[in-house]
C-alpha cells in the first residue's frame, strides 16, 4: 500500500526508463505513508470547479492535501505547430481560441509581435482602438472570473451578475469588431476595420455604468465574512516563489511584485495613459482577488481617457507590401490587386530572424516567440501563455490545503484551459 | 395505550417504504435498461480511478462522531430533567448546574487538546 | 354508506389514514418548491427561470422533471454493493418521513400523538444520516464518500447544540409534546415562543435555525454536497428515480424541520392575531404559511451565502454554538428560578 508507482498519466503501461526517471521526478506521488491512510484523487479533467480540463492529481489525508500535481493537455490542439503551416495572416482567427474569454487581447498580442518582426508600426488610431479593445477583453474576462470565482466558493448568484455585465461588452465587440465572440479583430499593420461611432458611443455608456453594477456585486462578497474565511490565508504563494514560478499578471501582483508589462515594458499607447498598478502582498486568494476587482477600475479609467485622446486618421500602416489592402479597392485598383494576390498566395515574408514581444494580458504576461525563415509562415512559433506558467504555481499553493481549498484556489490563479494546453 | 400510541409511526414508516418501492419499481417498468461497462464504471472526474475508495480513512472524521455520542448522551440526560425543572425546583437547578459543569471539564479538556481542531 | 362508516371507525384504518395525509402534503409540496426554488433563484439572478412548461410561468416544470426521471435508466455501478446502494435511498426517505409522524399540522391533527414529539424528531432525523453514509460507501465513489463523512461530521455535529435550543423551550413549557408547545403560545403573535421570552428563546430560535440549515445540508452549510468540490456529493452515483427520492427527502426534510421551527418559536398552527381567523381548518393554512415563510428564507439564503470550509463549519459549532446554547440554557433555567 505504502509503495505505490502512481504517475500523472495514471496508467500502468510500461514506459521507457528515461521517460519514467523524467516523470518520477516531478509526478511522483509515491512517499511513505506508514499508516496507509491516504487517499489518491483525480480532480478533473471531468469536473465542475477546475475551469475546463485541468487535471489534478492529489494525494489527501483526510481532506488535506498532502501534494497536488497538475496535469494539463486536455484541451491542446497544437497551435504552435499549426501555425508553422499557416500564413501569418491565417493565424490570427487562432489566436482568438487561446483565452476565448478575452479575444481581442490574443489578437493585439500576436499582431504586435509579428509587427515587431515587420519592423513596422500601426497608425495611432489603430493603437487606441487596440487599447480599447484590448481592456475591454480583460474587463470580459475578470468579469467571468469575478463570477466564477463566487460560484466556486457557493455564492452562485453572483456569475449571472457578472454575466449580465460581460454580456454587453459582447454586445460592444459584435458593433465593433462584427463577431460577438470570436473576434480576430487585429490585422498586421492595423485593424480589421474603423472603430464607427456607434461602438465608441456604447462603449462610453458601458465604462459609464459599469462601477455602479460592480459596487452591486462587490457588496455580495466584500464584506461577507464567510467568503473573506474562506480565501483569506490559503493557496500562499511567496513573492520568492511566485518569482521562481514565472507567476505573471494578477497572480505575481497578488504576491507584492509590482510588475505589469503595460508599465514596465510599454508598447502601444499605455504611456499616455494615467493608470496604476495595483498590488496586493497578501500572497493568498484573499490578495489576488482584490487585485483583479481594482484591476477592473484601471481598466475602466484606461478606456475612458482612450477615448478622449483618441484621434482621427486611417487604421491601417501605409505598408502596401505588409498590409492586406481593403475589399473594396481589390476590386477597383490594379495596384491593390495584386498586392492582395501576392500577400495571400506568398505571404509577407518577414526579415530571418527572432522576436519575442509579450502584453500584459488579462492572466498576465501573454507572450509570442516567432522565428522566421524569411519566408510566409513562420518557421516556429511559441506561446507563452500566462495560464500556464501560473497553473506550475499551483503544486506550491495547494500543499497544506483542504478540499474546498482547491477551488478557491484554482478560481483566484483564473487559468484557461484553452490557452494553457495551447 | 401508550404503546398504541405508537402504532401510527409503524405505519408511516412502512407507508413511506412502500411509496419509495413504488416509485422505484415504476421507474424500473418505464426506464430502460441498457447497461454497458463504461456507463456502470465508477465516476471519478472522467479518468479510471485511482485505487478503490474503501480504503482507510483518516481518523479525523471519526473523532467528531465520538465526541458526538459523549455529548449527546449528555443531552439526553437533560431531557427529562427539562420536562420536569418546574417541579423540581432549586434544587434540580443545582444538580444540573454541577451536571453541566462536569461537561464543561470535558469540554475545555478536549478544546485544549485541539481535538475540536480541524487541520 | 355505513360499512365505510365502519371501516372508518376501525382505529387502524383510521391511523393509516391519518399516516397518509403527510404524504399527501409532502408530494404537491416537493413539486411546488423544486419549481418555486428555480423562480427564486432565477429572479435574484435576473432571470426568468422555467417559463414554457404548462403555459402560465412554466407551473409544470417539476412535473416534467419529475417523468423526465422516471423514464430515465435505473443504473448501478458495477463496483457497488448492490444491496446496500438500492437500499440508502429508502432509509433517506423513510428518515425524513418518519419525522412528519410528530408534526402537529392543526389543533386537530397530528399523525402520531405521543408525548415525547419533541425528542422522537430529533431522535428519528439523525436516521438520514445513516442512509447517506450506506449509499455514499456502497458506491463505491471517492467524492460520495467524501460527502458522506463530511454529512455524518455535519449532522452530529450540529444536533448538539440544536438539541440544546430545543431543551430551552422544553424547559420553559415542561412537555415534550409538541401539542403542548403550541398551546403554550395561545394568544396574539407576541406571545410566541420567539418574541414572548426575549431574549433566550430569541438566541434559542437563533441557533435551532443555524442547525436546521446543517441537518439539512443547505447553504451556507451544503459542504456536503458542494457541486464545486465535490462534483455532487454523496449521491454523485446516483440516477433515474433513486436520485429522486434523495431530492425528495431533502426537500421533505427542509420542510420538517422548518415545521419544527414554526412549532417551538411562531406558534405553530396558532393565528398571529389571537381568536381571529383561528380555528382547525386556519390552523393548518397558518401553519403551511409559516412553514413556507421558512423553506423562502432558505431559499434566499442558498442563493446569496457561500459556503463554509469544513474546518470552519465545525468551529461555528463547537466553539461558537455549542458555548451559546449552553450559556443559554443556564440563563434560562436561572430565570425561571427568579419567576417562580
Amino acid at each position: 500500500m505504502s509503495k505505490q508507482k502512481l504517475t500523472a498519466a495514471g496508467g500502468t503501461e510500461p514506459r521507457s526508463a528515461l521517460l519514467q526517471a523524467l516523470l518520477d521526478k516531478d509526478t511522483m506521488l509515491e512517499f511513505d505513508d506508514p499508516l496507509g491512510s491516504d487517499m489518491v484523487l483525480n480532480m478533473g479533467p471531468q469536473h465542475p470547479a477546475t475551469h475546463g480540463v485541468l487535471r489534478l492529481l492529489i494525494r489527501l489525508d483526510g481532506e488535506t492535501v498532502v501534494r497536488a500535481i497538475p496535469d494539463v493537455g486536455y484541451l491542446h490542439r497544437g497551435y504552435e505547430k499549426l501555425a508553422e503551416s499557416c500564413s501569418y495572416h491565417e493565424f490570427i482567427p487562432h489566436t482568438d481560441r487561446l483565452d476565448y474569454l478575452s479575444p481581442i487581447s490574443n489578437n493585439v498580442a500576436y499582431v504586435l509581435a509579428v509587427e515587431k518582426l515587420l519592423g513596422i508600426e500601426a497608425p495611432p488610431r489603430a493603437q487606441y482602438i487596440r487599447v480599447i479593445g484590448a481592456e475591454l477583453s480583460r474587463l470580459a474576462s475578470h468579469l467571468v472570473w469575478f463570477g466564477s470565482m463566487a460560484m466556486d466558493v457557493g455564492a452562485l448568484t453572483l456569475l449571472l451578475w457578472t454575466f449580465r455585465e460581460r454580456e454587453r461588452i459582447q454586445d460592444i465587440w459584435d458593433i465593433l469588431t462584427g463577431v460577438r465572440f470570436t473576434t480576430s479583430f487585429a490585422r498586421i499593420g492595423g485593424l480589421a476595420q474603423d472603430m464607427s461611432d456607434e461602438s465608441a458611443q456604447m462603449t462610453k455608456e458601458f465604462i459609464d455604468q459599469l462601477p455602479k453594477n460592480l459596487d452591486e456585486c462587490e457588496s455580495l462578497l466584500n464584506k461577507n465574512r464567510i467568503f473573506i474565511g474562506r480565501c483569506d490565508g490559503i493557496g500562499i504563494l511567496s513573492k520568492e516563489d511566485a518569482i521562481a514560478m514565472s507567476a505573471s499578471g494578477p497572480v505575481l501582483r497578488g504576491s507584492g511584485v509590482a510588475r505589469d508589462i503595460r508599465r514596465d515594458e510599454p508598447y502601444l499607447v499605455y504611456p499616455e495613459l494615467d493608470f496604476d498598478v495595483i498590488t496586493f502582498d497578501g500572497c493568498d486568494s484573499l490578495s489576488r482577488y482584490y487585485v483583479r476587482l481594482n484591476e477592473m477600475r484601471e481598466s475602466i479609467k484606461i478606456i475612458r481617457q482612450a477615448l478622449e485622446k483618441m484621434p482621427k486618421g486611417p487604421v491601417s500602416a501605409q505598408e502596401p507590401k505588409r498590409v492586406l489592402p481593403k475589399k473594396e479597392r481589390i476590386y477597383t485598383k490594379m495596384e491593390e490587386l495584386i498586392h492582395d494576390f501576392m500577400l495571400i498566395n506568398f505571404g509577407i515574408n518577414p526579415p530571418v530572424g527572432e522576436v519575442y514581444h509579450a502584453i500584459e494580458s488579462s492572466k498576465g504576461e501573454l507572450g509570442f516567440y516567432i522565428i522566421s525563415d524569411g519566408r510566409g509562415h513562420p518557421w516556429r512559433l511559441k506561446i507563452r501563455s500566462p495560464s500556464f506558467m501560473n497553473i506550475q504555481a499551483l503544486p506550491i499553493m495547494l500543499k497544506g490545503g483542504m478540499i474546498s481549498d482547491i477551488v478557491a484556489i484554482i478560481g483566484s490563479i483564473d487559468p484557461v484551459m484553452g490557452e494553457a494546453d495551447k | 395505550m401508550v404503546l398504541l400510541d405508537y402504532v401510527p409511526i409503524f405505519i408511516m414508516v412502512s407507508l413511506a417504504g412502500i411509496f419509495g418501492l413504488v416509485l422505484s419499481k415504476a421507474s424500473e417498468i418505464f426506464g430502460p435498461k441498457k447497461p454497458n461497462p463504461e456507463k456502470l464504471s465508477t465516476y471519478e472526474s472522467g479518468m479510471q480511478p485511482i485505487r478503490t475508495a474503501r480504503e482507510r480513512f483518516s481518523v479525523k472524521f471519526y473523532l467528531v462522531a465520538m465526541l458526538f455520542i459523549l455529548f449527546d448522551v449528555e443531552i439526553v440526560f437533560l431531557y427529562p430533567w427539562a420536562a420536569v425543572v418546574r417541579e423540581l425546583r432549586l434544587f434540580g437547578f443545582i444538580e444540573m448546574l454541577i451536571f453541566v459543569a462536569v461537561l464543561l471539564v470535558g469540554y475545555v479538556y478536549i478544546l485544549k487538546k485541539g481535538a475540536l481542531r480541524w487541520d | 354508506m355505513e360499512s365505510i362508516q365502519a371501516i372508518l371507525n376501525n382505529p387502524y384504518v383510521f391511523a393509516a389514514l391519518m399516516a397518509l395525509a403527510p404524504l399527501l402534503w409532502i408530494l404537491p409540496y416537493a413539486l411546488f418548491a423544486i419549481w418555486f426554488e428555480r423562480k427564486v433563484s432565477a429572479h435574484m439572478q435576473d432571470r426568468l427561470g422555467p417559463m414554457r412548461t404548462g403555459g402560465w410561468h412554466g407551473w409544470s416544470q417539476s412535473i416534467a422533471d419529475l417523468v423526465k426521471l422516471l423514464l430515465k435508466e435505473d443504473l448501478i455501478p458495477a463496483k457497488s454493493k448492490h444491496g446496500l446502494f438500492m437500499l440508502a435511498p429508502y432509509v433517506v426517505f423513510v428518515g425524513s418521513y418518519a419525522a412528519y409522524a410528530v408534526i402537529p399540522f392543526t389543533s386537530a391533527y397530528v399523525g402520531s400523538e405521543i408525548n415525547v414529539g419533541i425528542f422522537y424528531f430529533v431522535a428519528v432525523s439523525s436516521l438520514v444520516v445513516v442512509g447517506i453514509l450506506m449509499g455514499a460507501w456502497s458506491s463505491n465513489n471517492k467524492w460520495s464518500l467524501f460527502g458522506a463523512m463530511r454529512s455524518a461530521a455535519q449532522i452530529v455535529s450540529y444536533e448538539i447544540p440544536g438539541t440544546l435550543a430545543i431543551l430551552a423551550v422544553v424547559m420553559v413549557v415542561g412537555s415534550l409534546s409538541l401539542q403542548d408547545i403550541v398551546r403554550a403560545q395561545e394568544g396574539w403573535f407576541w406571545n410566541w415562543f420567539v418574541f414572548g421570552k426575549f431574549p433566550f428563546l430569541f438566541i434559542a430560535f437563533l441557533i435551532y435555525f443555524l442547525c436546521s440549515l446543517a441537518e439539512v445540508n443547505r447553504t451556507p452549510f451544503d459542504i456536503p454536497e458542494a457541486e464545486s468540490e465535490l462534483v455532487a456529493g454523496y449521491h454523485t452515483e446516483y440516477s433515474g428515480m433513486r436520485f429522486a427520492m434523495f431530492y425528495l427527502a431533502e426537500y421533505a426534510n427542509m420542510f420538517a424541520v422548518s415545521a419544527v421551527a414554526v412549532t417551538l418559536f411562531f406558534g405553530g398552527w396558532q393565528s398571529p392575531f389571537g381568536t381571529f381567523l383561528s380555528g382547525p381548518a386556519w390552523g393548518v393554512f397558518w401553519f403551511l404559511s409559516k412553514g413556507m415563510g421558512f423553506i423562502f428564507l432558505q431559499m434566499w439564503l442558498r442563493w446569496t451565502l457561500p459556503r463554509l470550509r469544513v474546518d470552519q463549519l465545525m468551529y461555528v459549532n463547537w466553539k461558537v454554538l455549542m458555548p451559546f446554547a449552553f450559556v443559554n440554557i443556564i440563563f434560562v433555567g436561572l430565570w425561571m428560578m427568579i419567576a417562580q
